[in-house]
C-alpha cells in the first residue's frame, strides 16, 4: 500500500525527477516498460510505448523546437543579485545557486533569444527545470520582460515554453512582484497587437501559471503535463481528500477550458508555425 | 470602548506579551477591589498603566518578523468589515462575478472614503466562526478574483478610483478552485490591473499571502500597515520546504523579510501606515483612521496625475522591481536627467509646467 501511494505521488512531485538515470536502459515511469535510451532520445524524449513526455532541459527543448542552429541567445549570463541576502539551514541562496549551476550547467531558470521555427522568426523564452525547479526569481522576470520587449521592437511573435515550480521563495516579495511585472509586460504587448503563444510543459505551477503562462493568446500544453496553481500536495494536505485521477493534468486543463490545444512534442513545431501563419497575414 | 480602545481579554495576549498580560491582571484585580471594597486605587492603576505603556513601546518597537506575523493574524485585529463600517460611507455592495458565483472572501462595492468616491475591493476573513466559514477564512476562489475584475472594469468605465484592502493567508487551494482556473483568474487580474485607467491604491491590512494577495494588489501605490506582512509564501510553508521543518517558521519569517519595514527598505512598497501602540487590535478606530488618512491623501495625489502618466509610472515601477541595482541606478539617473532637461526647457521656453517627480 505504502509502495503504491509513493509511486502515485511520484507522478505529481515537483522535484526534478530522476527519469534519465545513466545507462543504456531506462524504465518509463508511466507504462513501466524497459526502454532503450537512444530510442527514447531519438523519439524526442517521448516514450515510444505510451507517449509519456519526459522532462527535458532548456537546451534540448530549444534543439527540438527551432530550426537547427538558429537560436541566438540574449542575456545568457544574467544572474541574480540575491536581493534579500537569503540564508537558510546553515547555507545561503548564493551557494544553492552555485550548486545548481554546477549540476545543471545552466546559469538561470530561463533562456531567451531570437530563433526561427520552420523559417518563421520568433522570440523564444524557455524555462530550465533543472535550475532551482525552474522557479521565477528576478532574473526570470527580467529575461521574460526583455523577451517581450524584443518581440515588440522586432514585431515578432513571442513563444514562451514554461516549466516551473512557481515563485522563487529565496527572493521573497521580489519574486512575487515578478508575477505582476511579467503579466504587465505581456498585457502591454498584447495591447500593441503582439502574438504570444504560451506552451505549458510538465510541470507548470504556482506563480508562473498565475502570471504570464496563462496569458497567452493561444495556450498549448504537452500531453500529461502537470498544470495548476497550488501544488497537488498542498491541496491534498489542506482539504484532506483524495485527489481525482488525472487532476491538474494538461487534459484536465483542456476539459475545464484553460488550454487551447494539447500537442504532442513531435508536432509542436508544426502547430506553432501554423498558428503564426494564421495570425500574421 | 471609550476612545476607541479595543477590549483585550486575558486570552488575547500573544506569547511575547507575558508582562503586558501580567499588568492587565494586576490592574483588573485592583479595579475589582476598588469596586467591591470601595477603596480608591486609581493612582496605583495609573502607575501600572504607565508601566504597561512603556512595556508595549519597548516590545512593539522591536518586533521580530515572526512576532509581526502573529500580530497580523491576531483574532481581534480589524478586518475588512471594520474598515467598511468605520471608513466607507454609504457603502453599496456589488455582488457576484456574473459567471459562477459570489465569493464571500472578496467583497466589492461603491462608497466614499473621505470625500472621495471609490470602488472598494477587499478580502474578508470574518469575525466569528460562522462568518469565517462563509468567507472561507479569507481565502478567495477564482470567482472572487473575477468578481473583483468585473467591478474594476465597471469602475474604470465611470472613472471611479479603486481602493483594495488586502488580508488573506492566500488564494484557496482546492479542487474546485483548480477546476475553475485559480491561476488564470489571478493572472488575468495582474494583467488587467496594470492597464486599468483609474488610480488604484492597495493597502495590506493584515496578511498579504502570496499570489492570493497580489491578485488584487497591482496598482499605483502599495502600502502595508506597520504590523501586517506581505510574503511570497507563508513562513510555515517556506520552513517546511527549505528547512524541511515547519516549526522553523520564525527563522523563515526573518529570512523572507516580510515585514513592512523590511519591504520599505527594499523599495518593494511605497509606504508603511503606522499602527497604534501595541498593534491594530488594541485600537481599531485609530488604525482605521490612519488607513483612511493615507488613502485620502494618496488618492488626491494620484488624481492630479494624467492617466497616461499614471499608467506609465505604474508600469515603470513594476519593471524596476528585481532589475539589478546598477540597472536601477542607470534608469534613475536617466529619469533624473530627463526631468532636469524638461525643467530647463520649460524655463527657457517660459511655459510654467515643470514635470512632477516620477
Ligand atoms: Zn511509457
Amino acid at each position: 500500500m505504502a509502495e503504491q501511494t509513493k509511486s502515485k505521488w511520484n507522478g505529481f512531485s515537483l522535484r526534478p525527477r530522476k527519469e534519465m538515470p545513466e545507462g543504456l536502459w531506462m524504465r518509463c515511469p508511466k507504462c513501466e516498460h524497459m526502454l532503450y535510451r537512444s530510442a527514447v532520445e531519438k523519439n524526442l524524449n517521448v516514450c515510444p510505448e505510451c507517449s509519456h513526455h519526459f522532462r527535458i532541459e532548456a537546451a534540448t527543448r530549444i534543439n527540438y523546437l527551432v530550426d537547427e542552429g538558429s537560436f541566438q541567445e540574449t542575456l545568457p549570463d544574467m544572474t541574480t543579485h540575491d536581493p534579500l541576502g537569503f540564508k537558510f539551514r546553515g547555507t545561503t541562496y548564493k551557494q544553492r545557486l552555485k550548486a545548481d549551476e554546477k549540476k545543471s550547467g545552466a546559469t538561470e531558470a530561463m533562456r531567451i533569444g531570437k530563433a526561427f521555427i520552420m523559417g518563421r522568426g520568433i522570440i523564444l523564452a524557455v524555462m530550465e527545470p533543472n535550475f532551482l525547479m525552474g522557479s521565477m526569481g528576478c532574473v526570470v522576470g527580467e529575461k521574460l520582460c526583455a523577451a517581450v520587449d524584443m518581440a515588440a521592437e522586432q514585431k515578432l511573435p513571442l513563444v514562451v515554453v514554461s516549466c516551473s515550480g512557481g515563485a522563487r521563495m529565496h527572493e521573497g516579495v521580489v519574486s512575487l512582484a515578478q508575477m505582476a511585472k511579467t503579466s504587465a509586460a505581456v498585457a502591454r504587448f498584447g495591447q500593441a497587437g503582439g502574438l504570444f503563444i504560451s506552451v505549458l510543459t510538465d510541470p507548470t505551477t504556482g506563480g508562473v501559471t498565475a502570471s504570464f503562462a496563462m496569458l497567452g493568446d493561444c495556450t498549448i500544453a504537452e500531453p500529461g503535463a502537470l498544470i495548476g496553481f497550488a501544488g497537488p500536495r498542498t491541496i491534498a494536505e489542506t482539504i484532506k481528500v483524495e485527489l481525482p485521477e488525472g487532476f491538474q493534468t494538461a487534459e484536465f486543463m483542456l476539459e475545464h477550458g484553460f488550454v487551447d490545444m494539447i500537442v504532442h512534442r513531435k508536432n509542436l513545431r508544426n502547430e506553432i508555425a501554423r498558428l503564426i501563419d494564421y495570425c500574421q497575414t | 470602548m471609550p476612545d476607541g480602545h479595543n477590549n483585550i481579554n486575558s486570552g488575547d495576549h500573544l506569547e511575547f506579551e507575558e508582562k503586558i498580560a501580567d499588568l492587565d491582571r494586576q490592574m483588573g484585580e485592583l479595579r475589582k477591589l476598588s469596586s467591591t471594597k470601595g477603596i480608591d486605587y486609581s493612582a496605583e492603576i495609573r502607575k501600572l498603566r504607565q508601566k504597561q505603556v512603556a512595556e508595549l513601546k519597548r516590545i512593539y518597537s522591536n518586533l521580530a518578523a515572526w512576532q509581526t506575523v502573529q500580530v497580523a493574524r491576531h483574532p481581534k485585529r480589524p478586518i475588512l468589515s471594520d474598515y467598511l463600517n468605520l471608513m466607507v460611507k454609504d457603502f453599496r455592495e456589488l455582488h457576484g462575478d456574473k459567471c459562477h458565483g459570489d465569493d464571500r472572501a472578496i467583497v466589492t462595492g461603491l462608497g466614499h472614503i473621505g470625500r472621495e468616491k471609490v470602488l472598494v475591493v477587499g478580502q474578508n476573513k470574518g469575525r466569528n466562526t460562522k462568518e469565517k466559514v462563509t468567507c472561507n477564512f479569507g481565502c478567495p476562489n477564482p470567482e472572487g478574483y473575477r468578481k473583483a475584475l468585473a467591478k474594476m472594469k465597471f469602475a474604470e468605465k465611470f472613472k471611479i478610483p479603486v481602493v483594495t484592502l488586502i488580508d488573506t493567508p492566500g488564494a484557496h487551494p482546492g479542487i474546485g478552485a483548480e477546476e475553475r482556473g485559480q491561476a488564470q483568474a489571478i493572472a488575468a487580474n495582474l494583467a488587467r490591473m496594470s492597464l486599468l485607467r483609474v488610480p488604484i491604491v492597495c493597502v495590506v491590512i493584515g496578511e498579504g499571502g502570496s499570489g492570493g494577495a497580489l491578485g488584487i494588489g497591482v496598482g499605483d501605490r502599495l502600502a502595508v500597515l506597520e504590523f501586517a506582512y506581505y510574503s511570497v509564501i507563508s513562513p510555515e510553508g517556506c520552513a517546511a520546504i527549505l528547512w524541511r521543518d515547519g516549526s522553523q517558521a520564525p527563522a523563515a519569517a526573518e529570512a523572507l523579510k516580510l515585514t513592512a519595514r523590511h519591504l520599505l527598505k527594499l523599495e518593494l512598497i511605497d509606504a508603511v501606515i503606522p499602527e497604534p501602540l501595541g498593534g491594530a487590535h488594541r485600537n481599531i478606530h485609530d488604525t482605521v483612521y490612519n488607513v483612511e488618512k493615507y488613502i485620502v491623501r494618496t488618492l488626491r495625489d494620484l488624481k492630479r496625475t494624467k492617466i497616461e502618466n499614471l499608467l506609465e509610472n505604474r508600469y515603470r515601477k513594476l519593471r524596476l522591481i528585481g532589475s539589478s541595482p546598477t540597472e536601477k541606478l542607470r534608469r534613475r539617473t536617466q529619469a533624473g536627467r530627463e526631468r532636469i532637461k524638461a525643467a530647463v526647457e520649460a524655463v527657457t521656453s517660459k511655459t510654467k509646467k515643470i514635470p512632477a517627480k516620477v
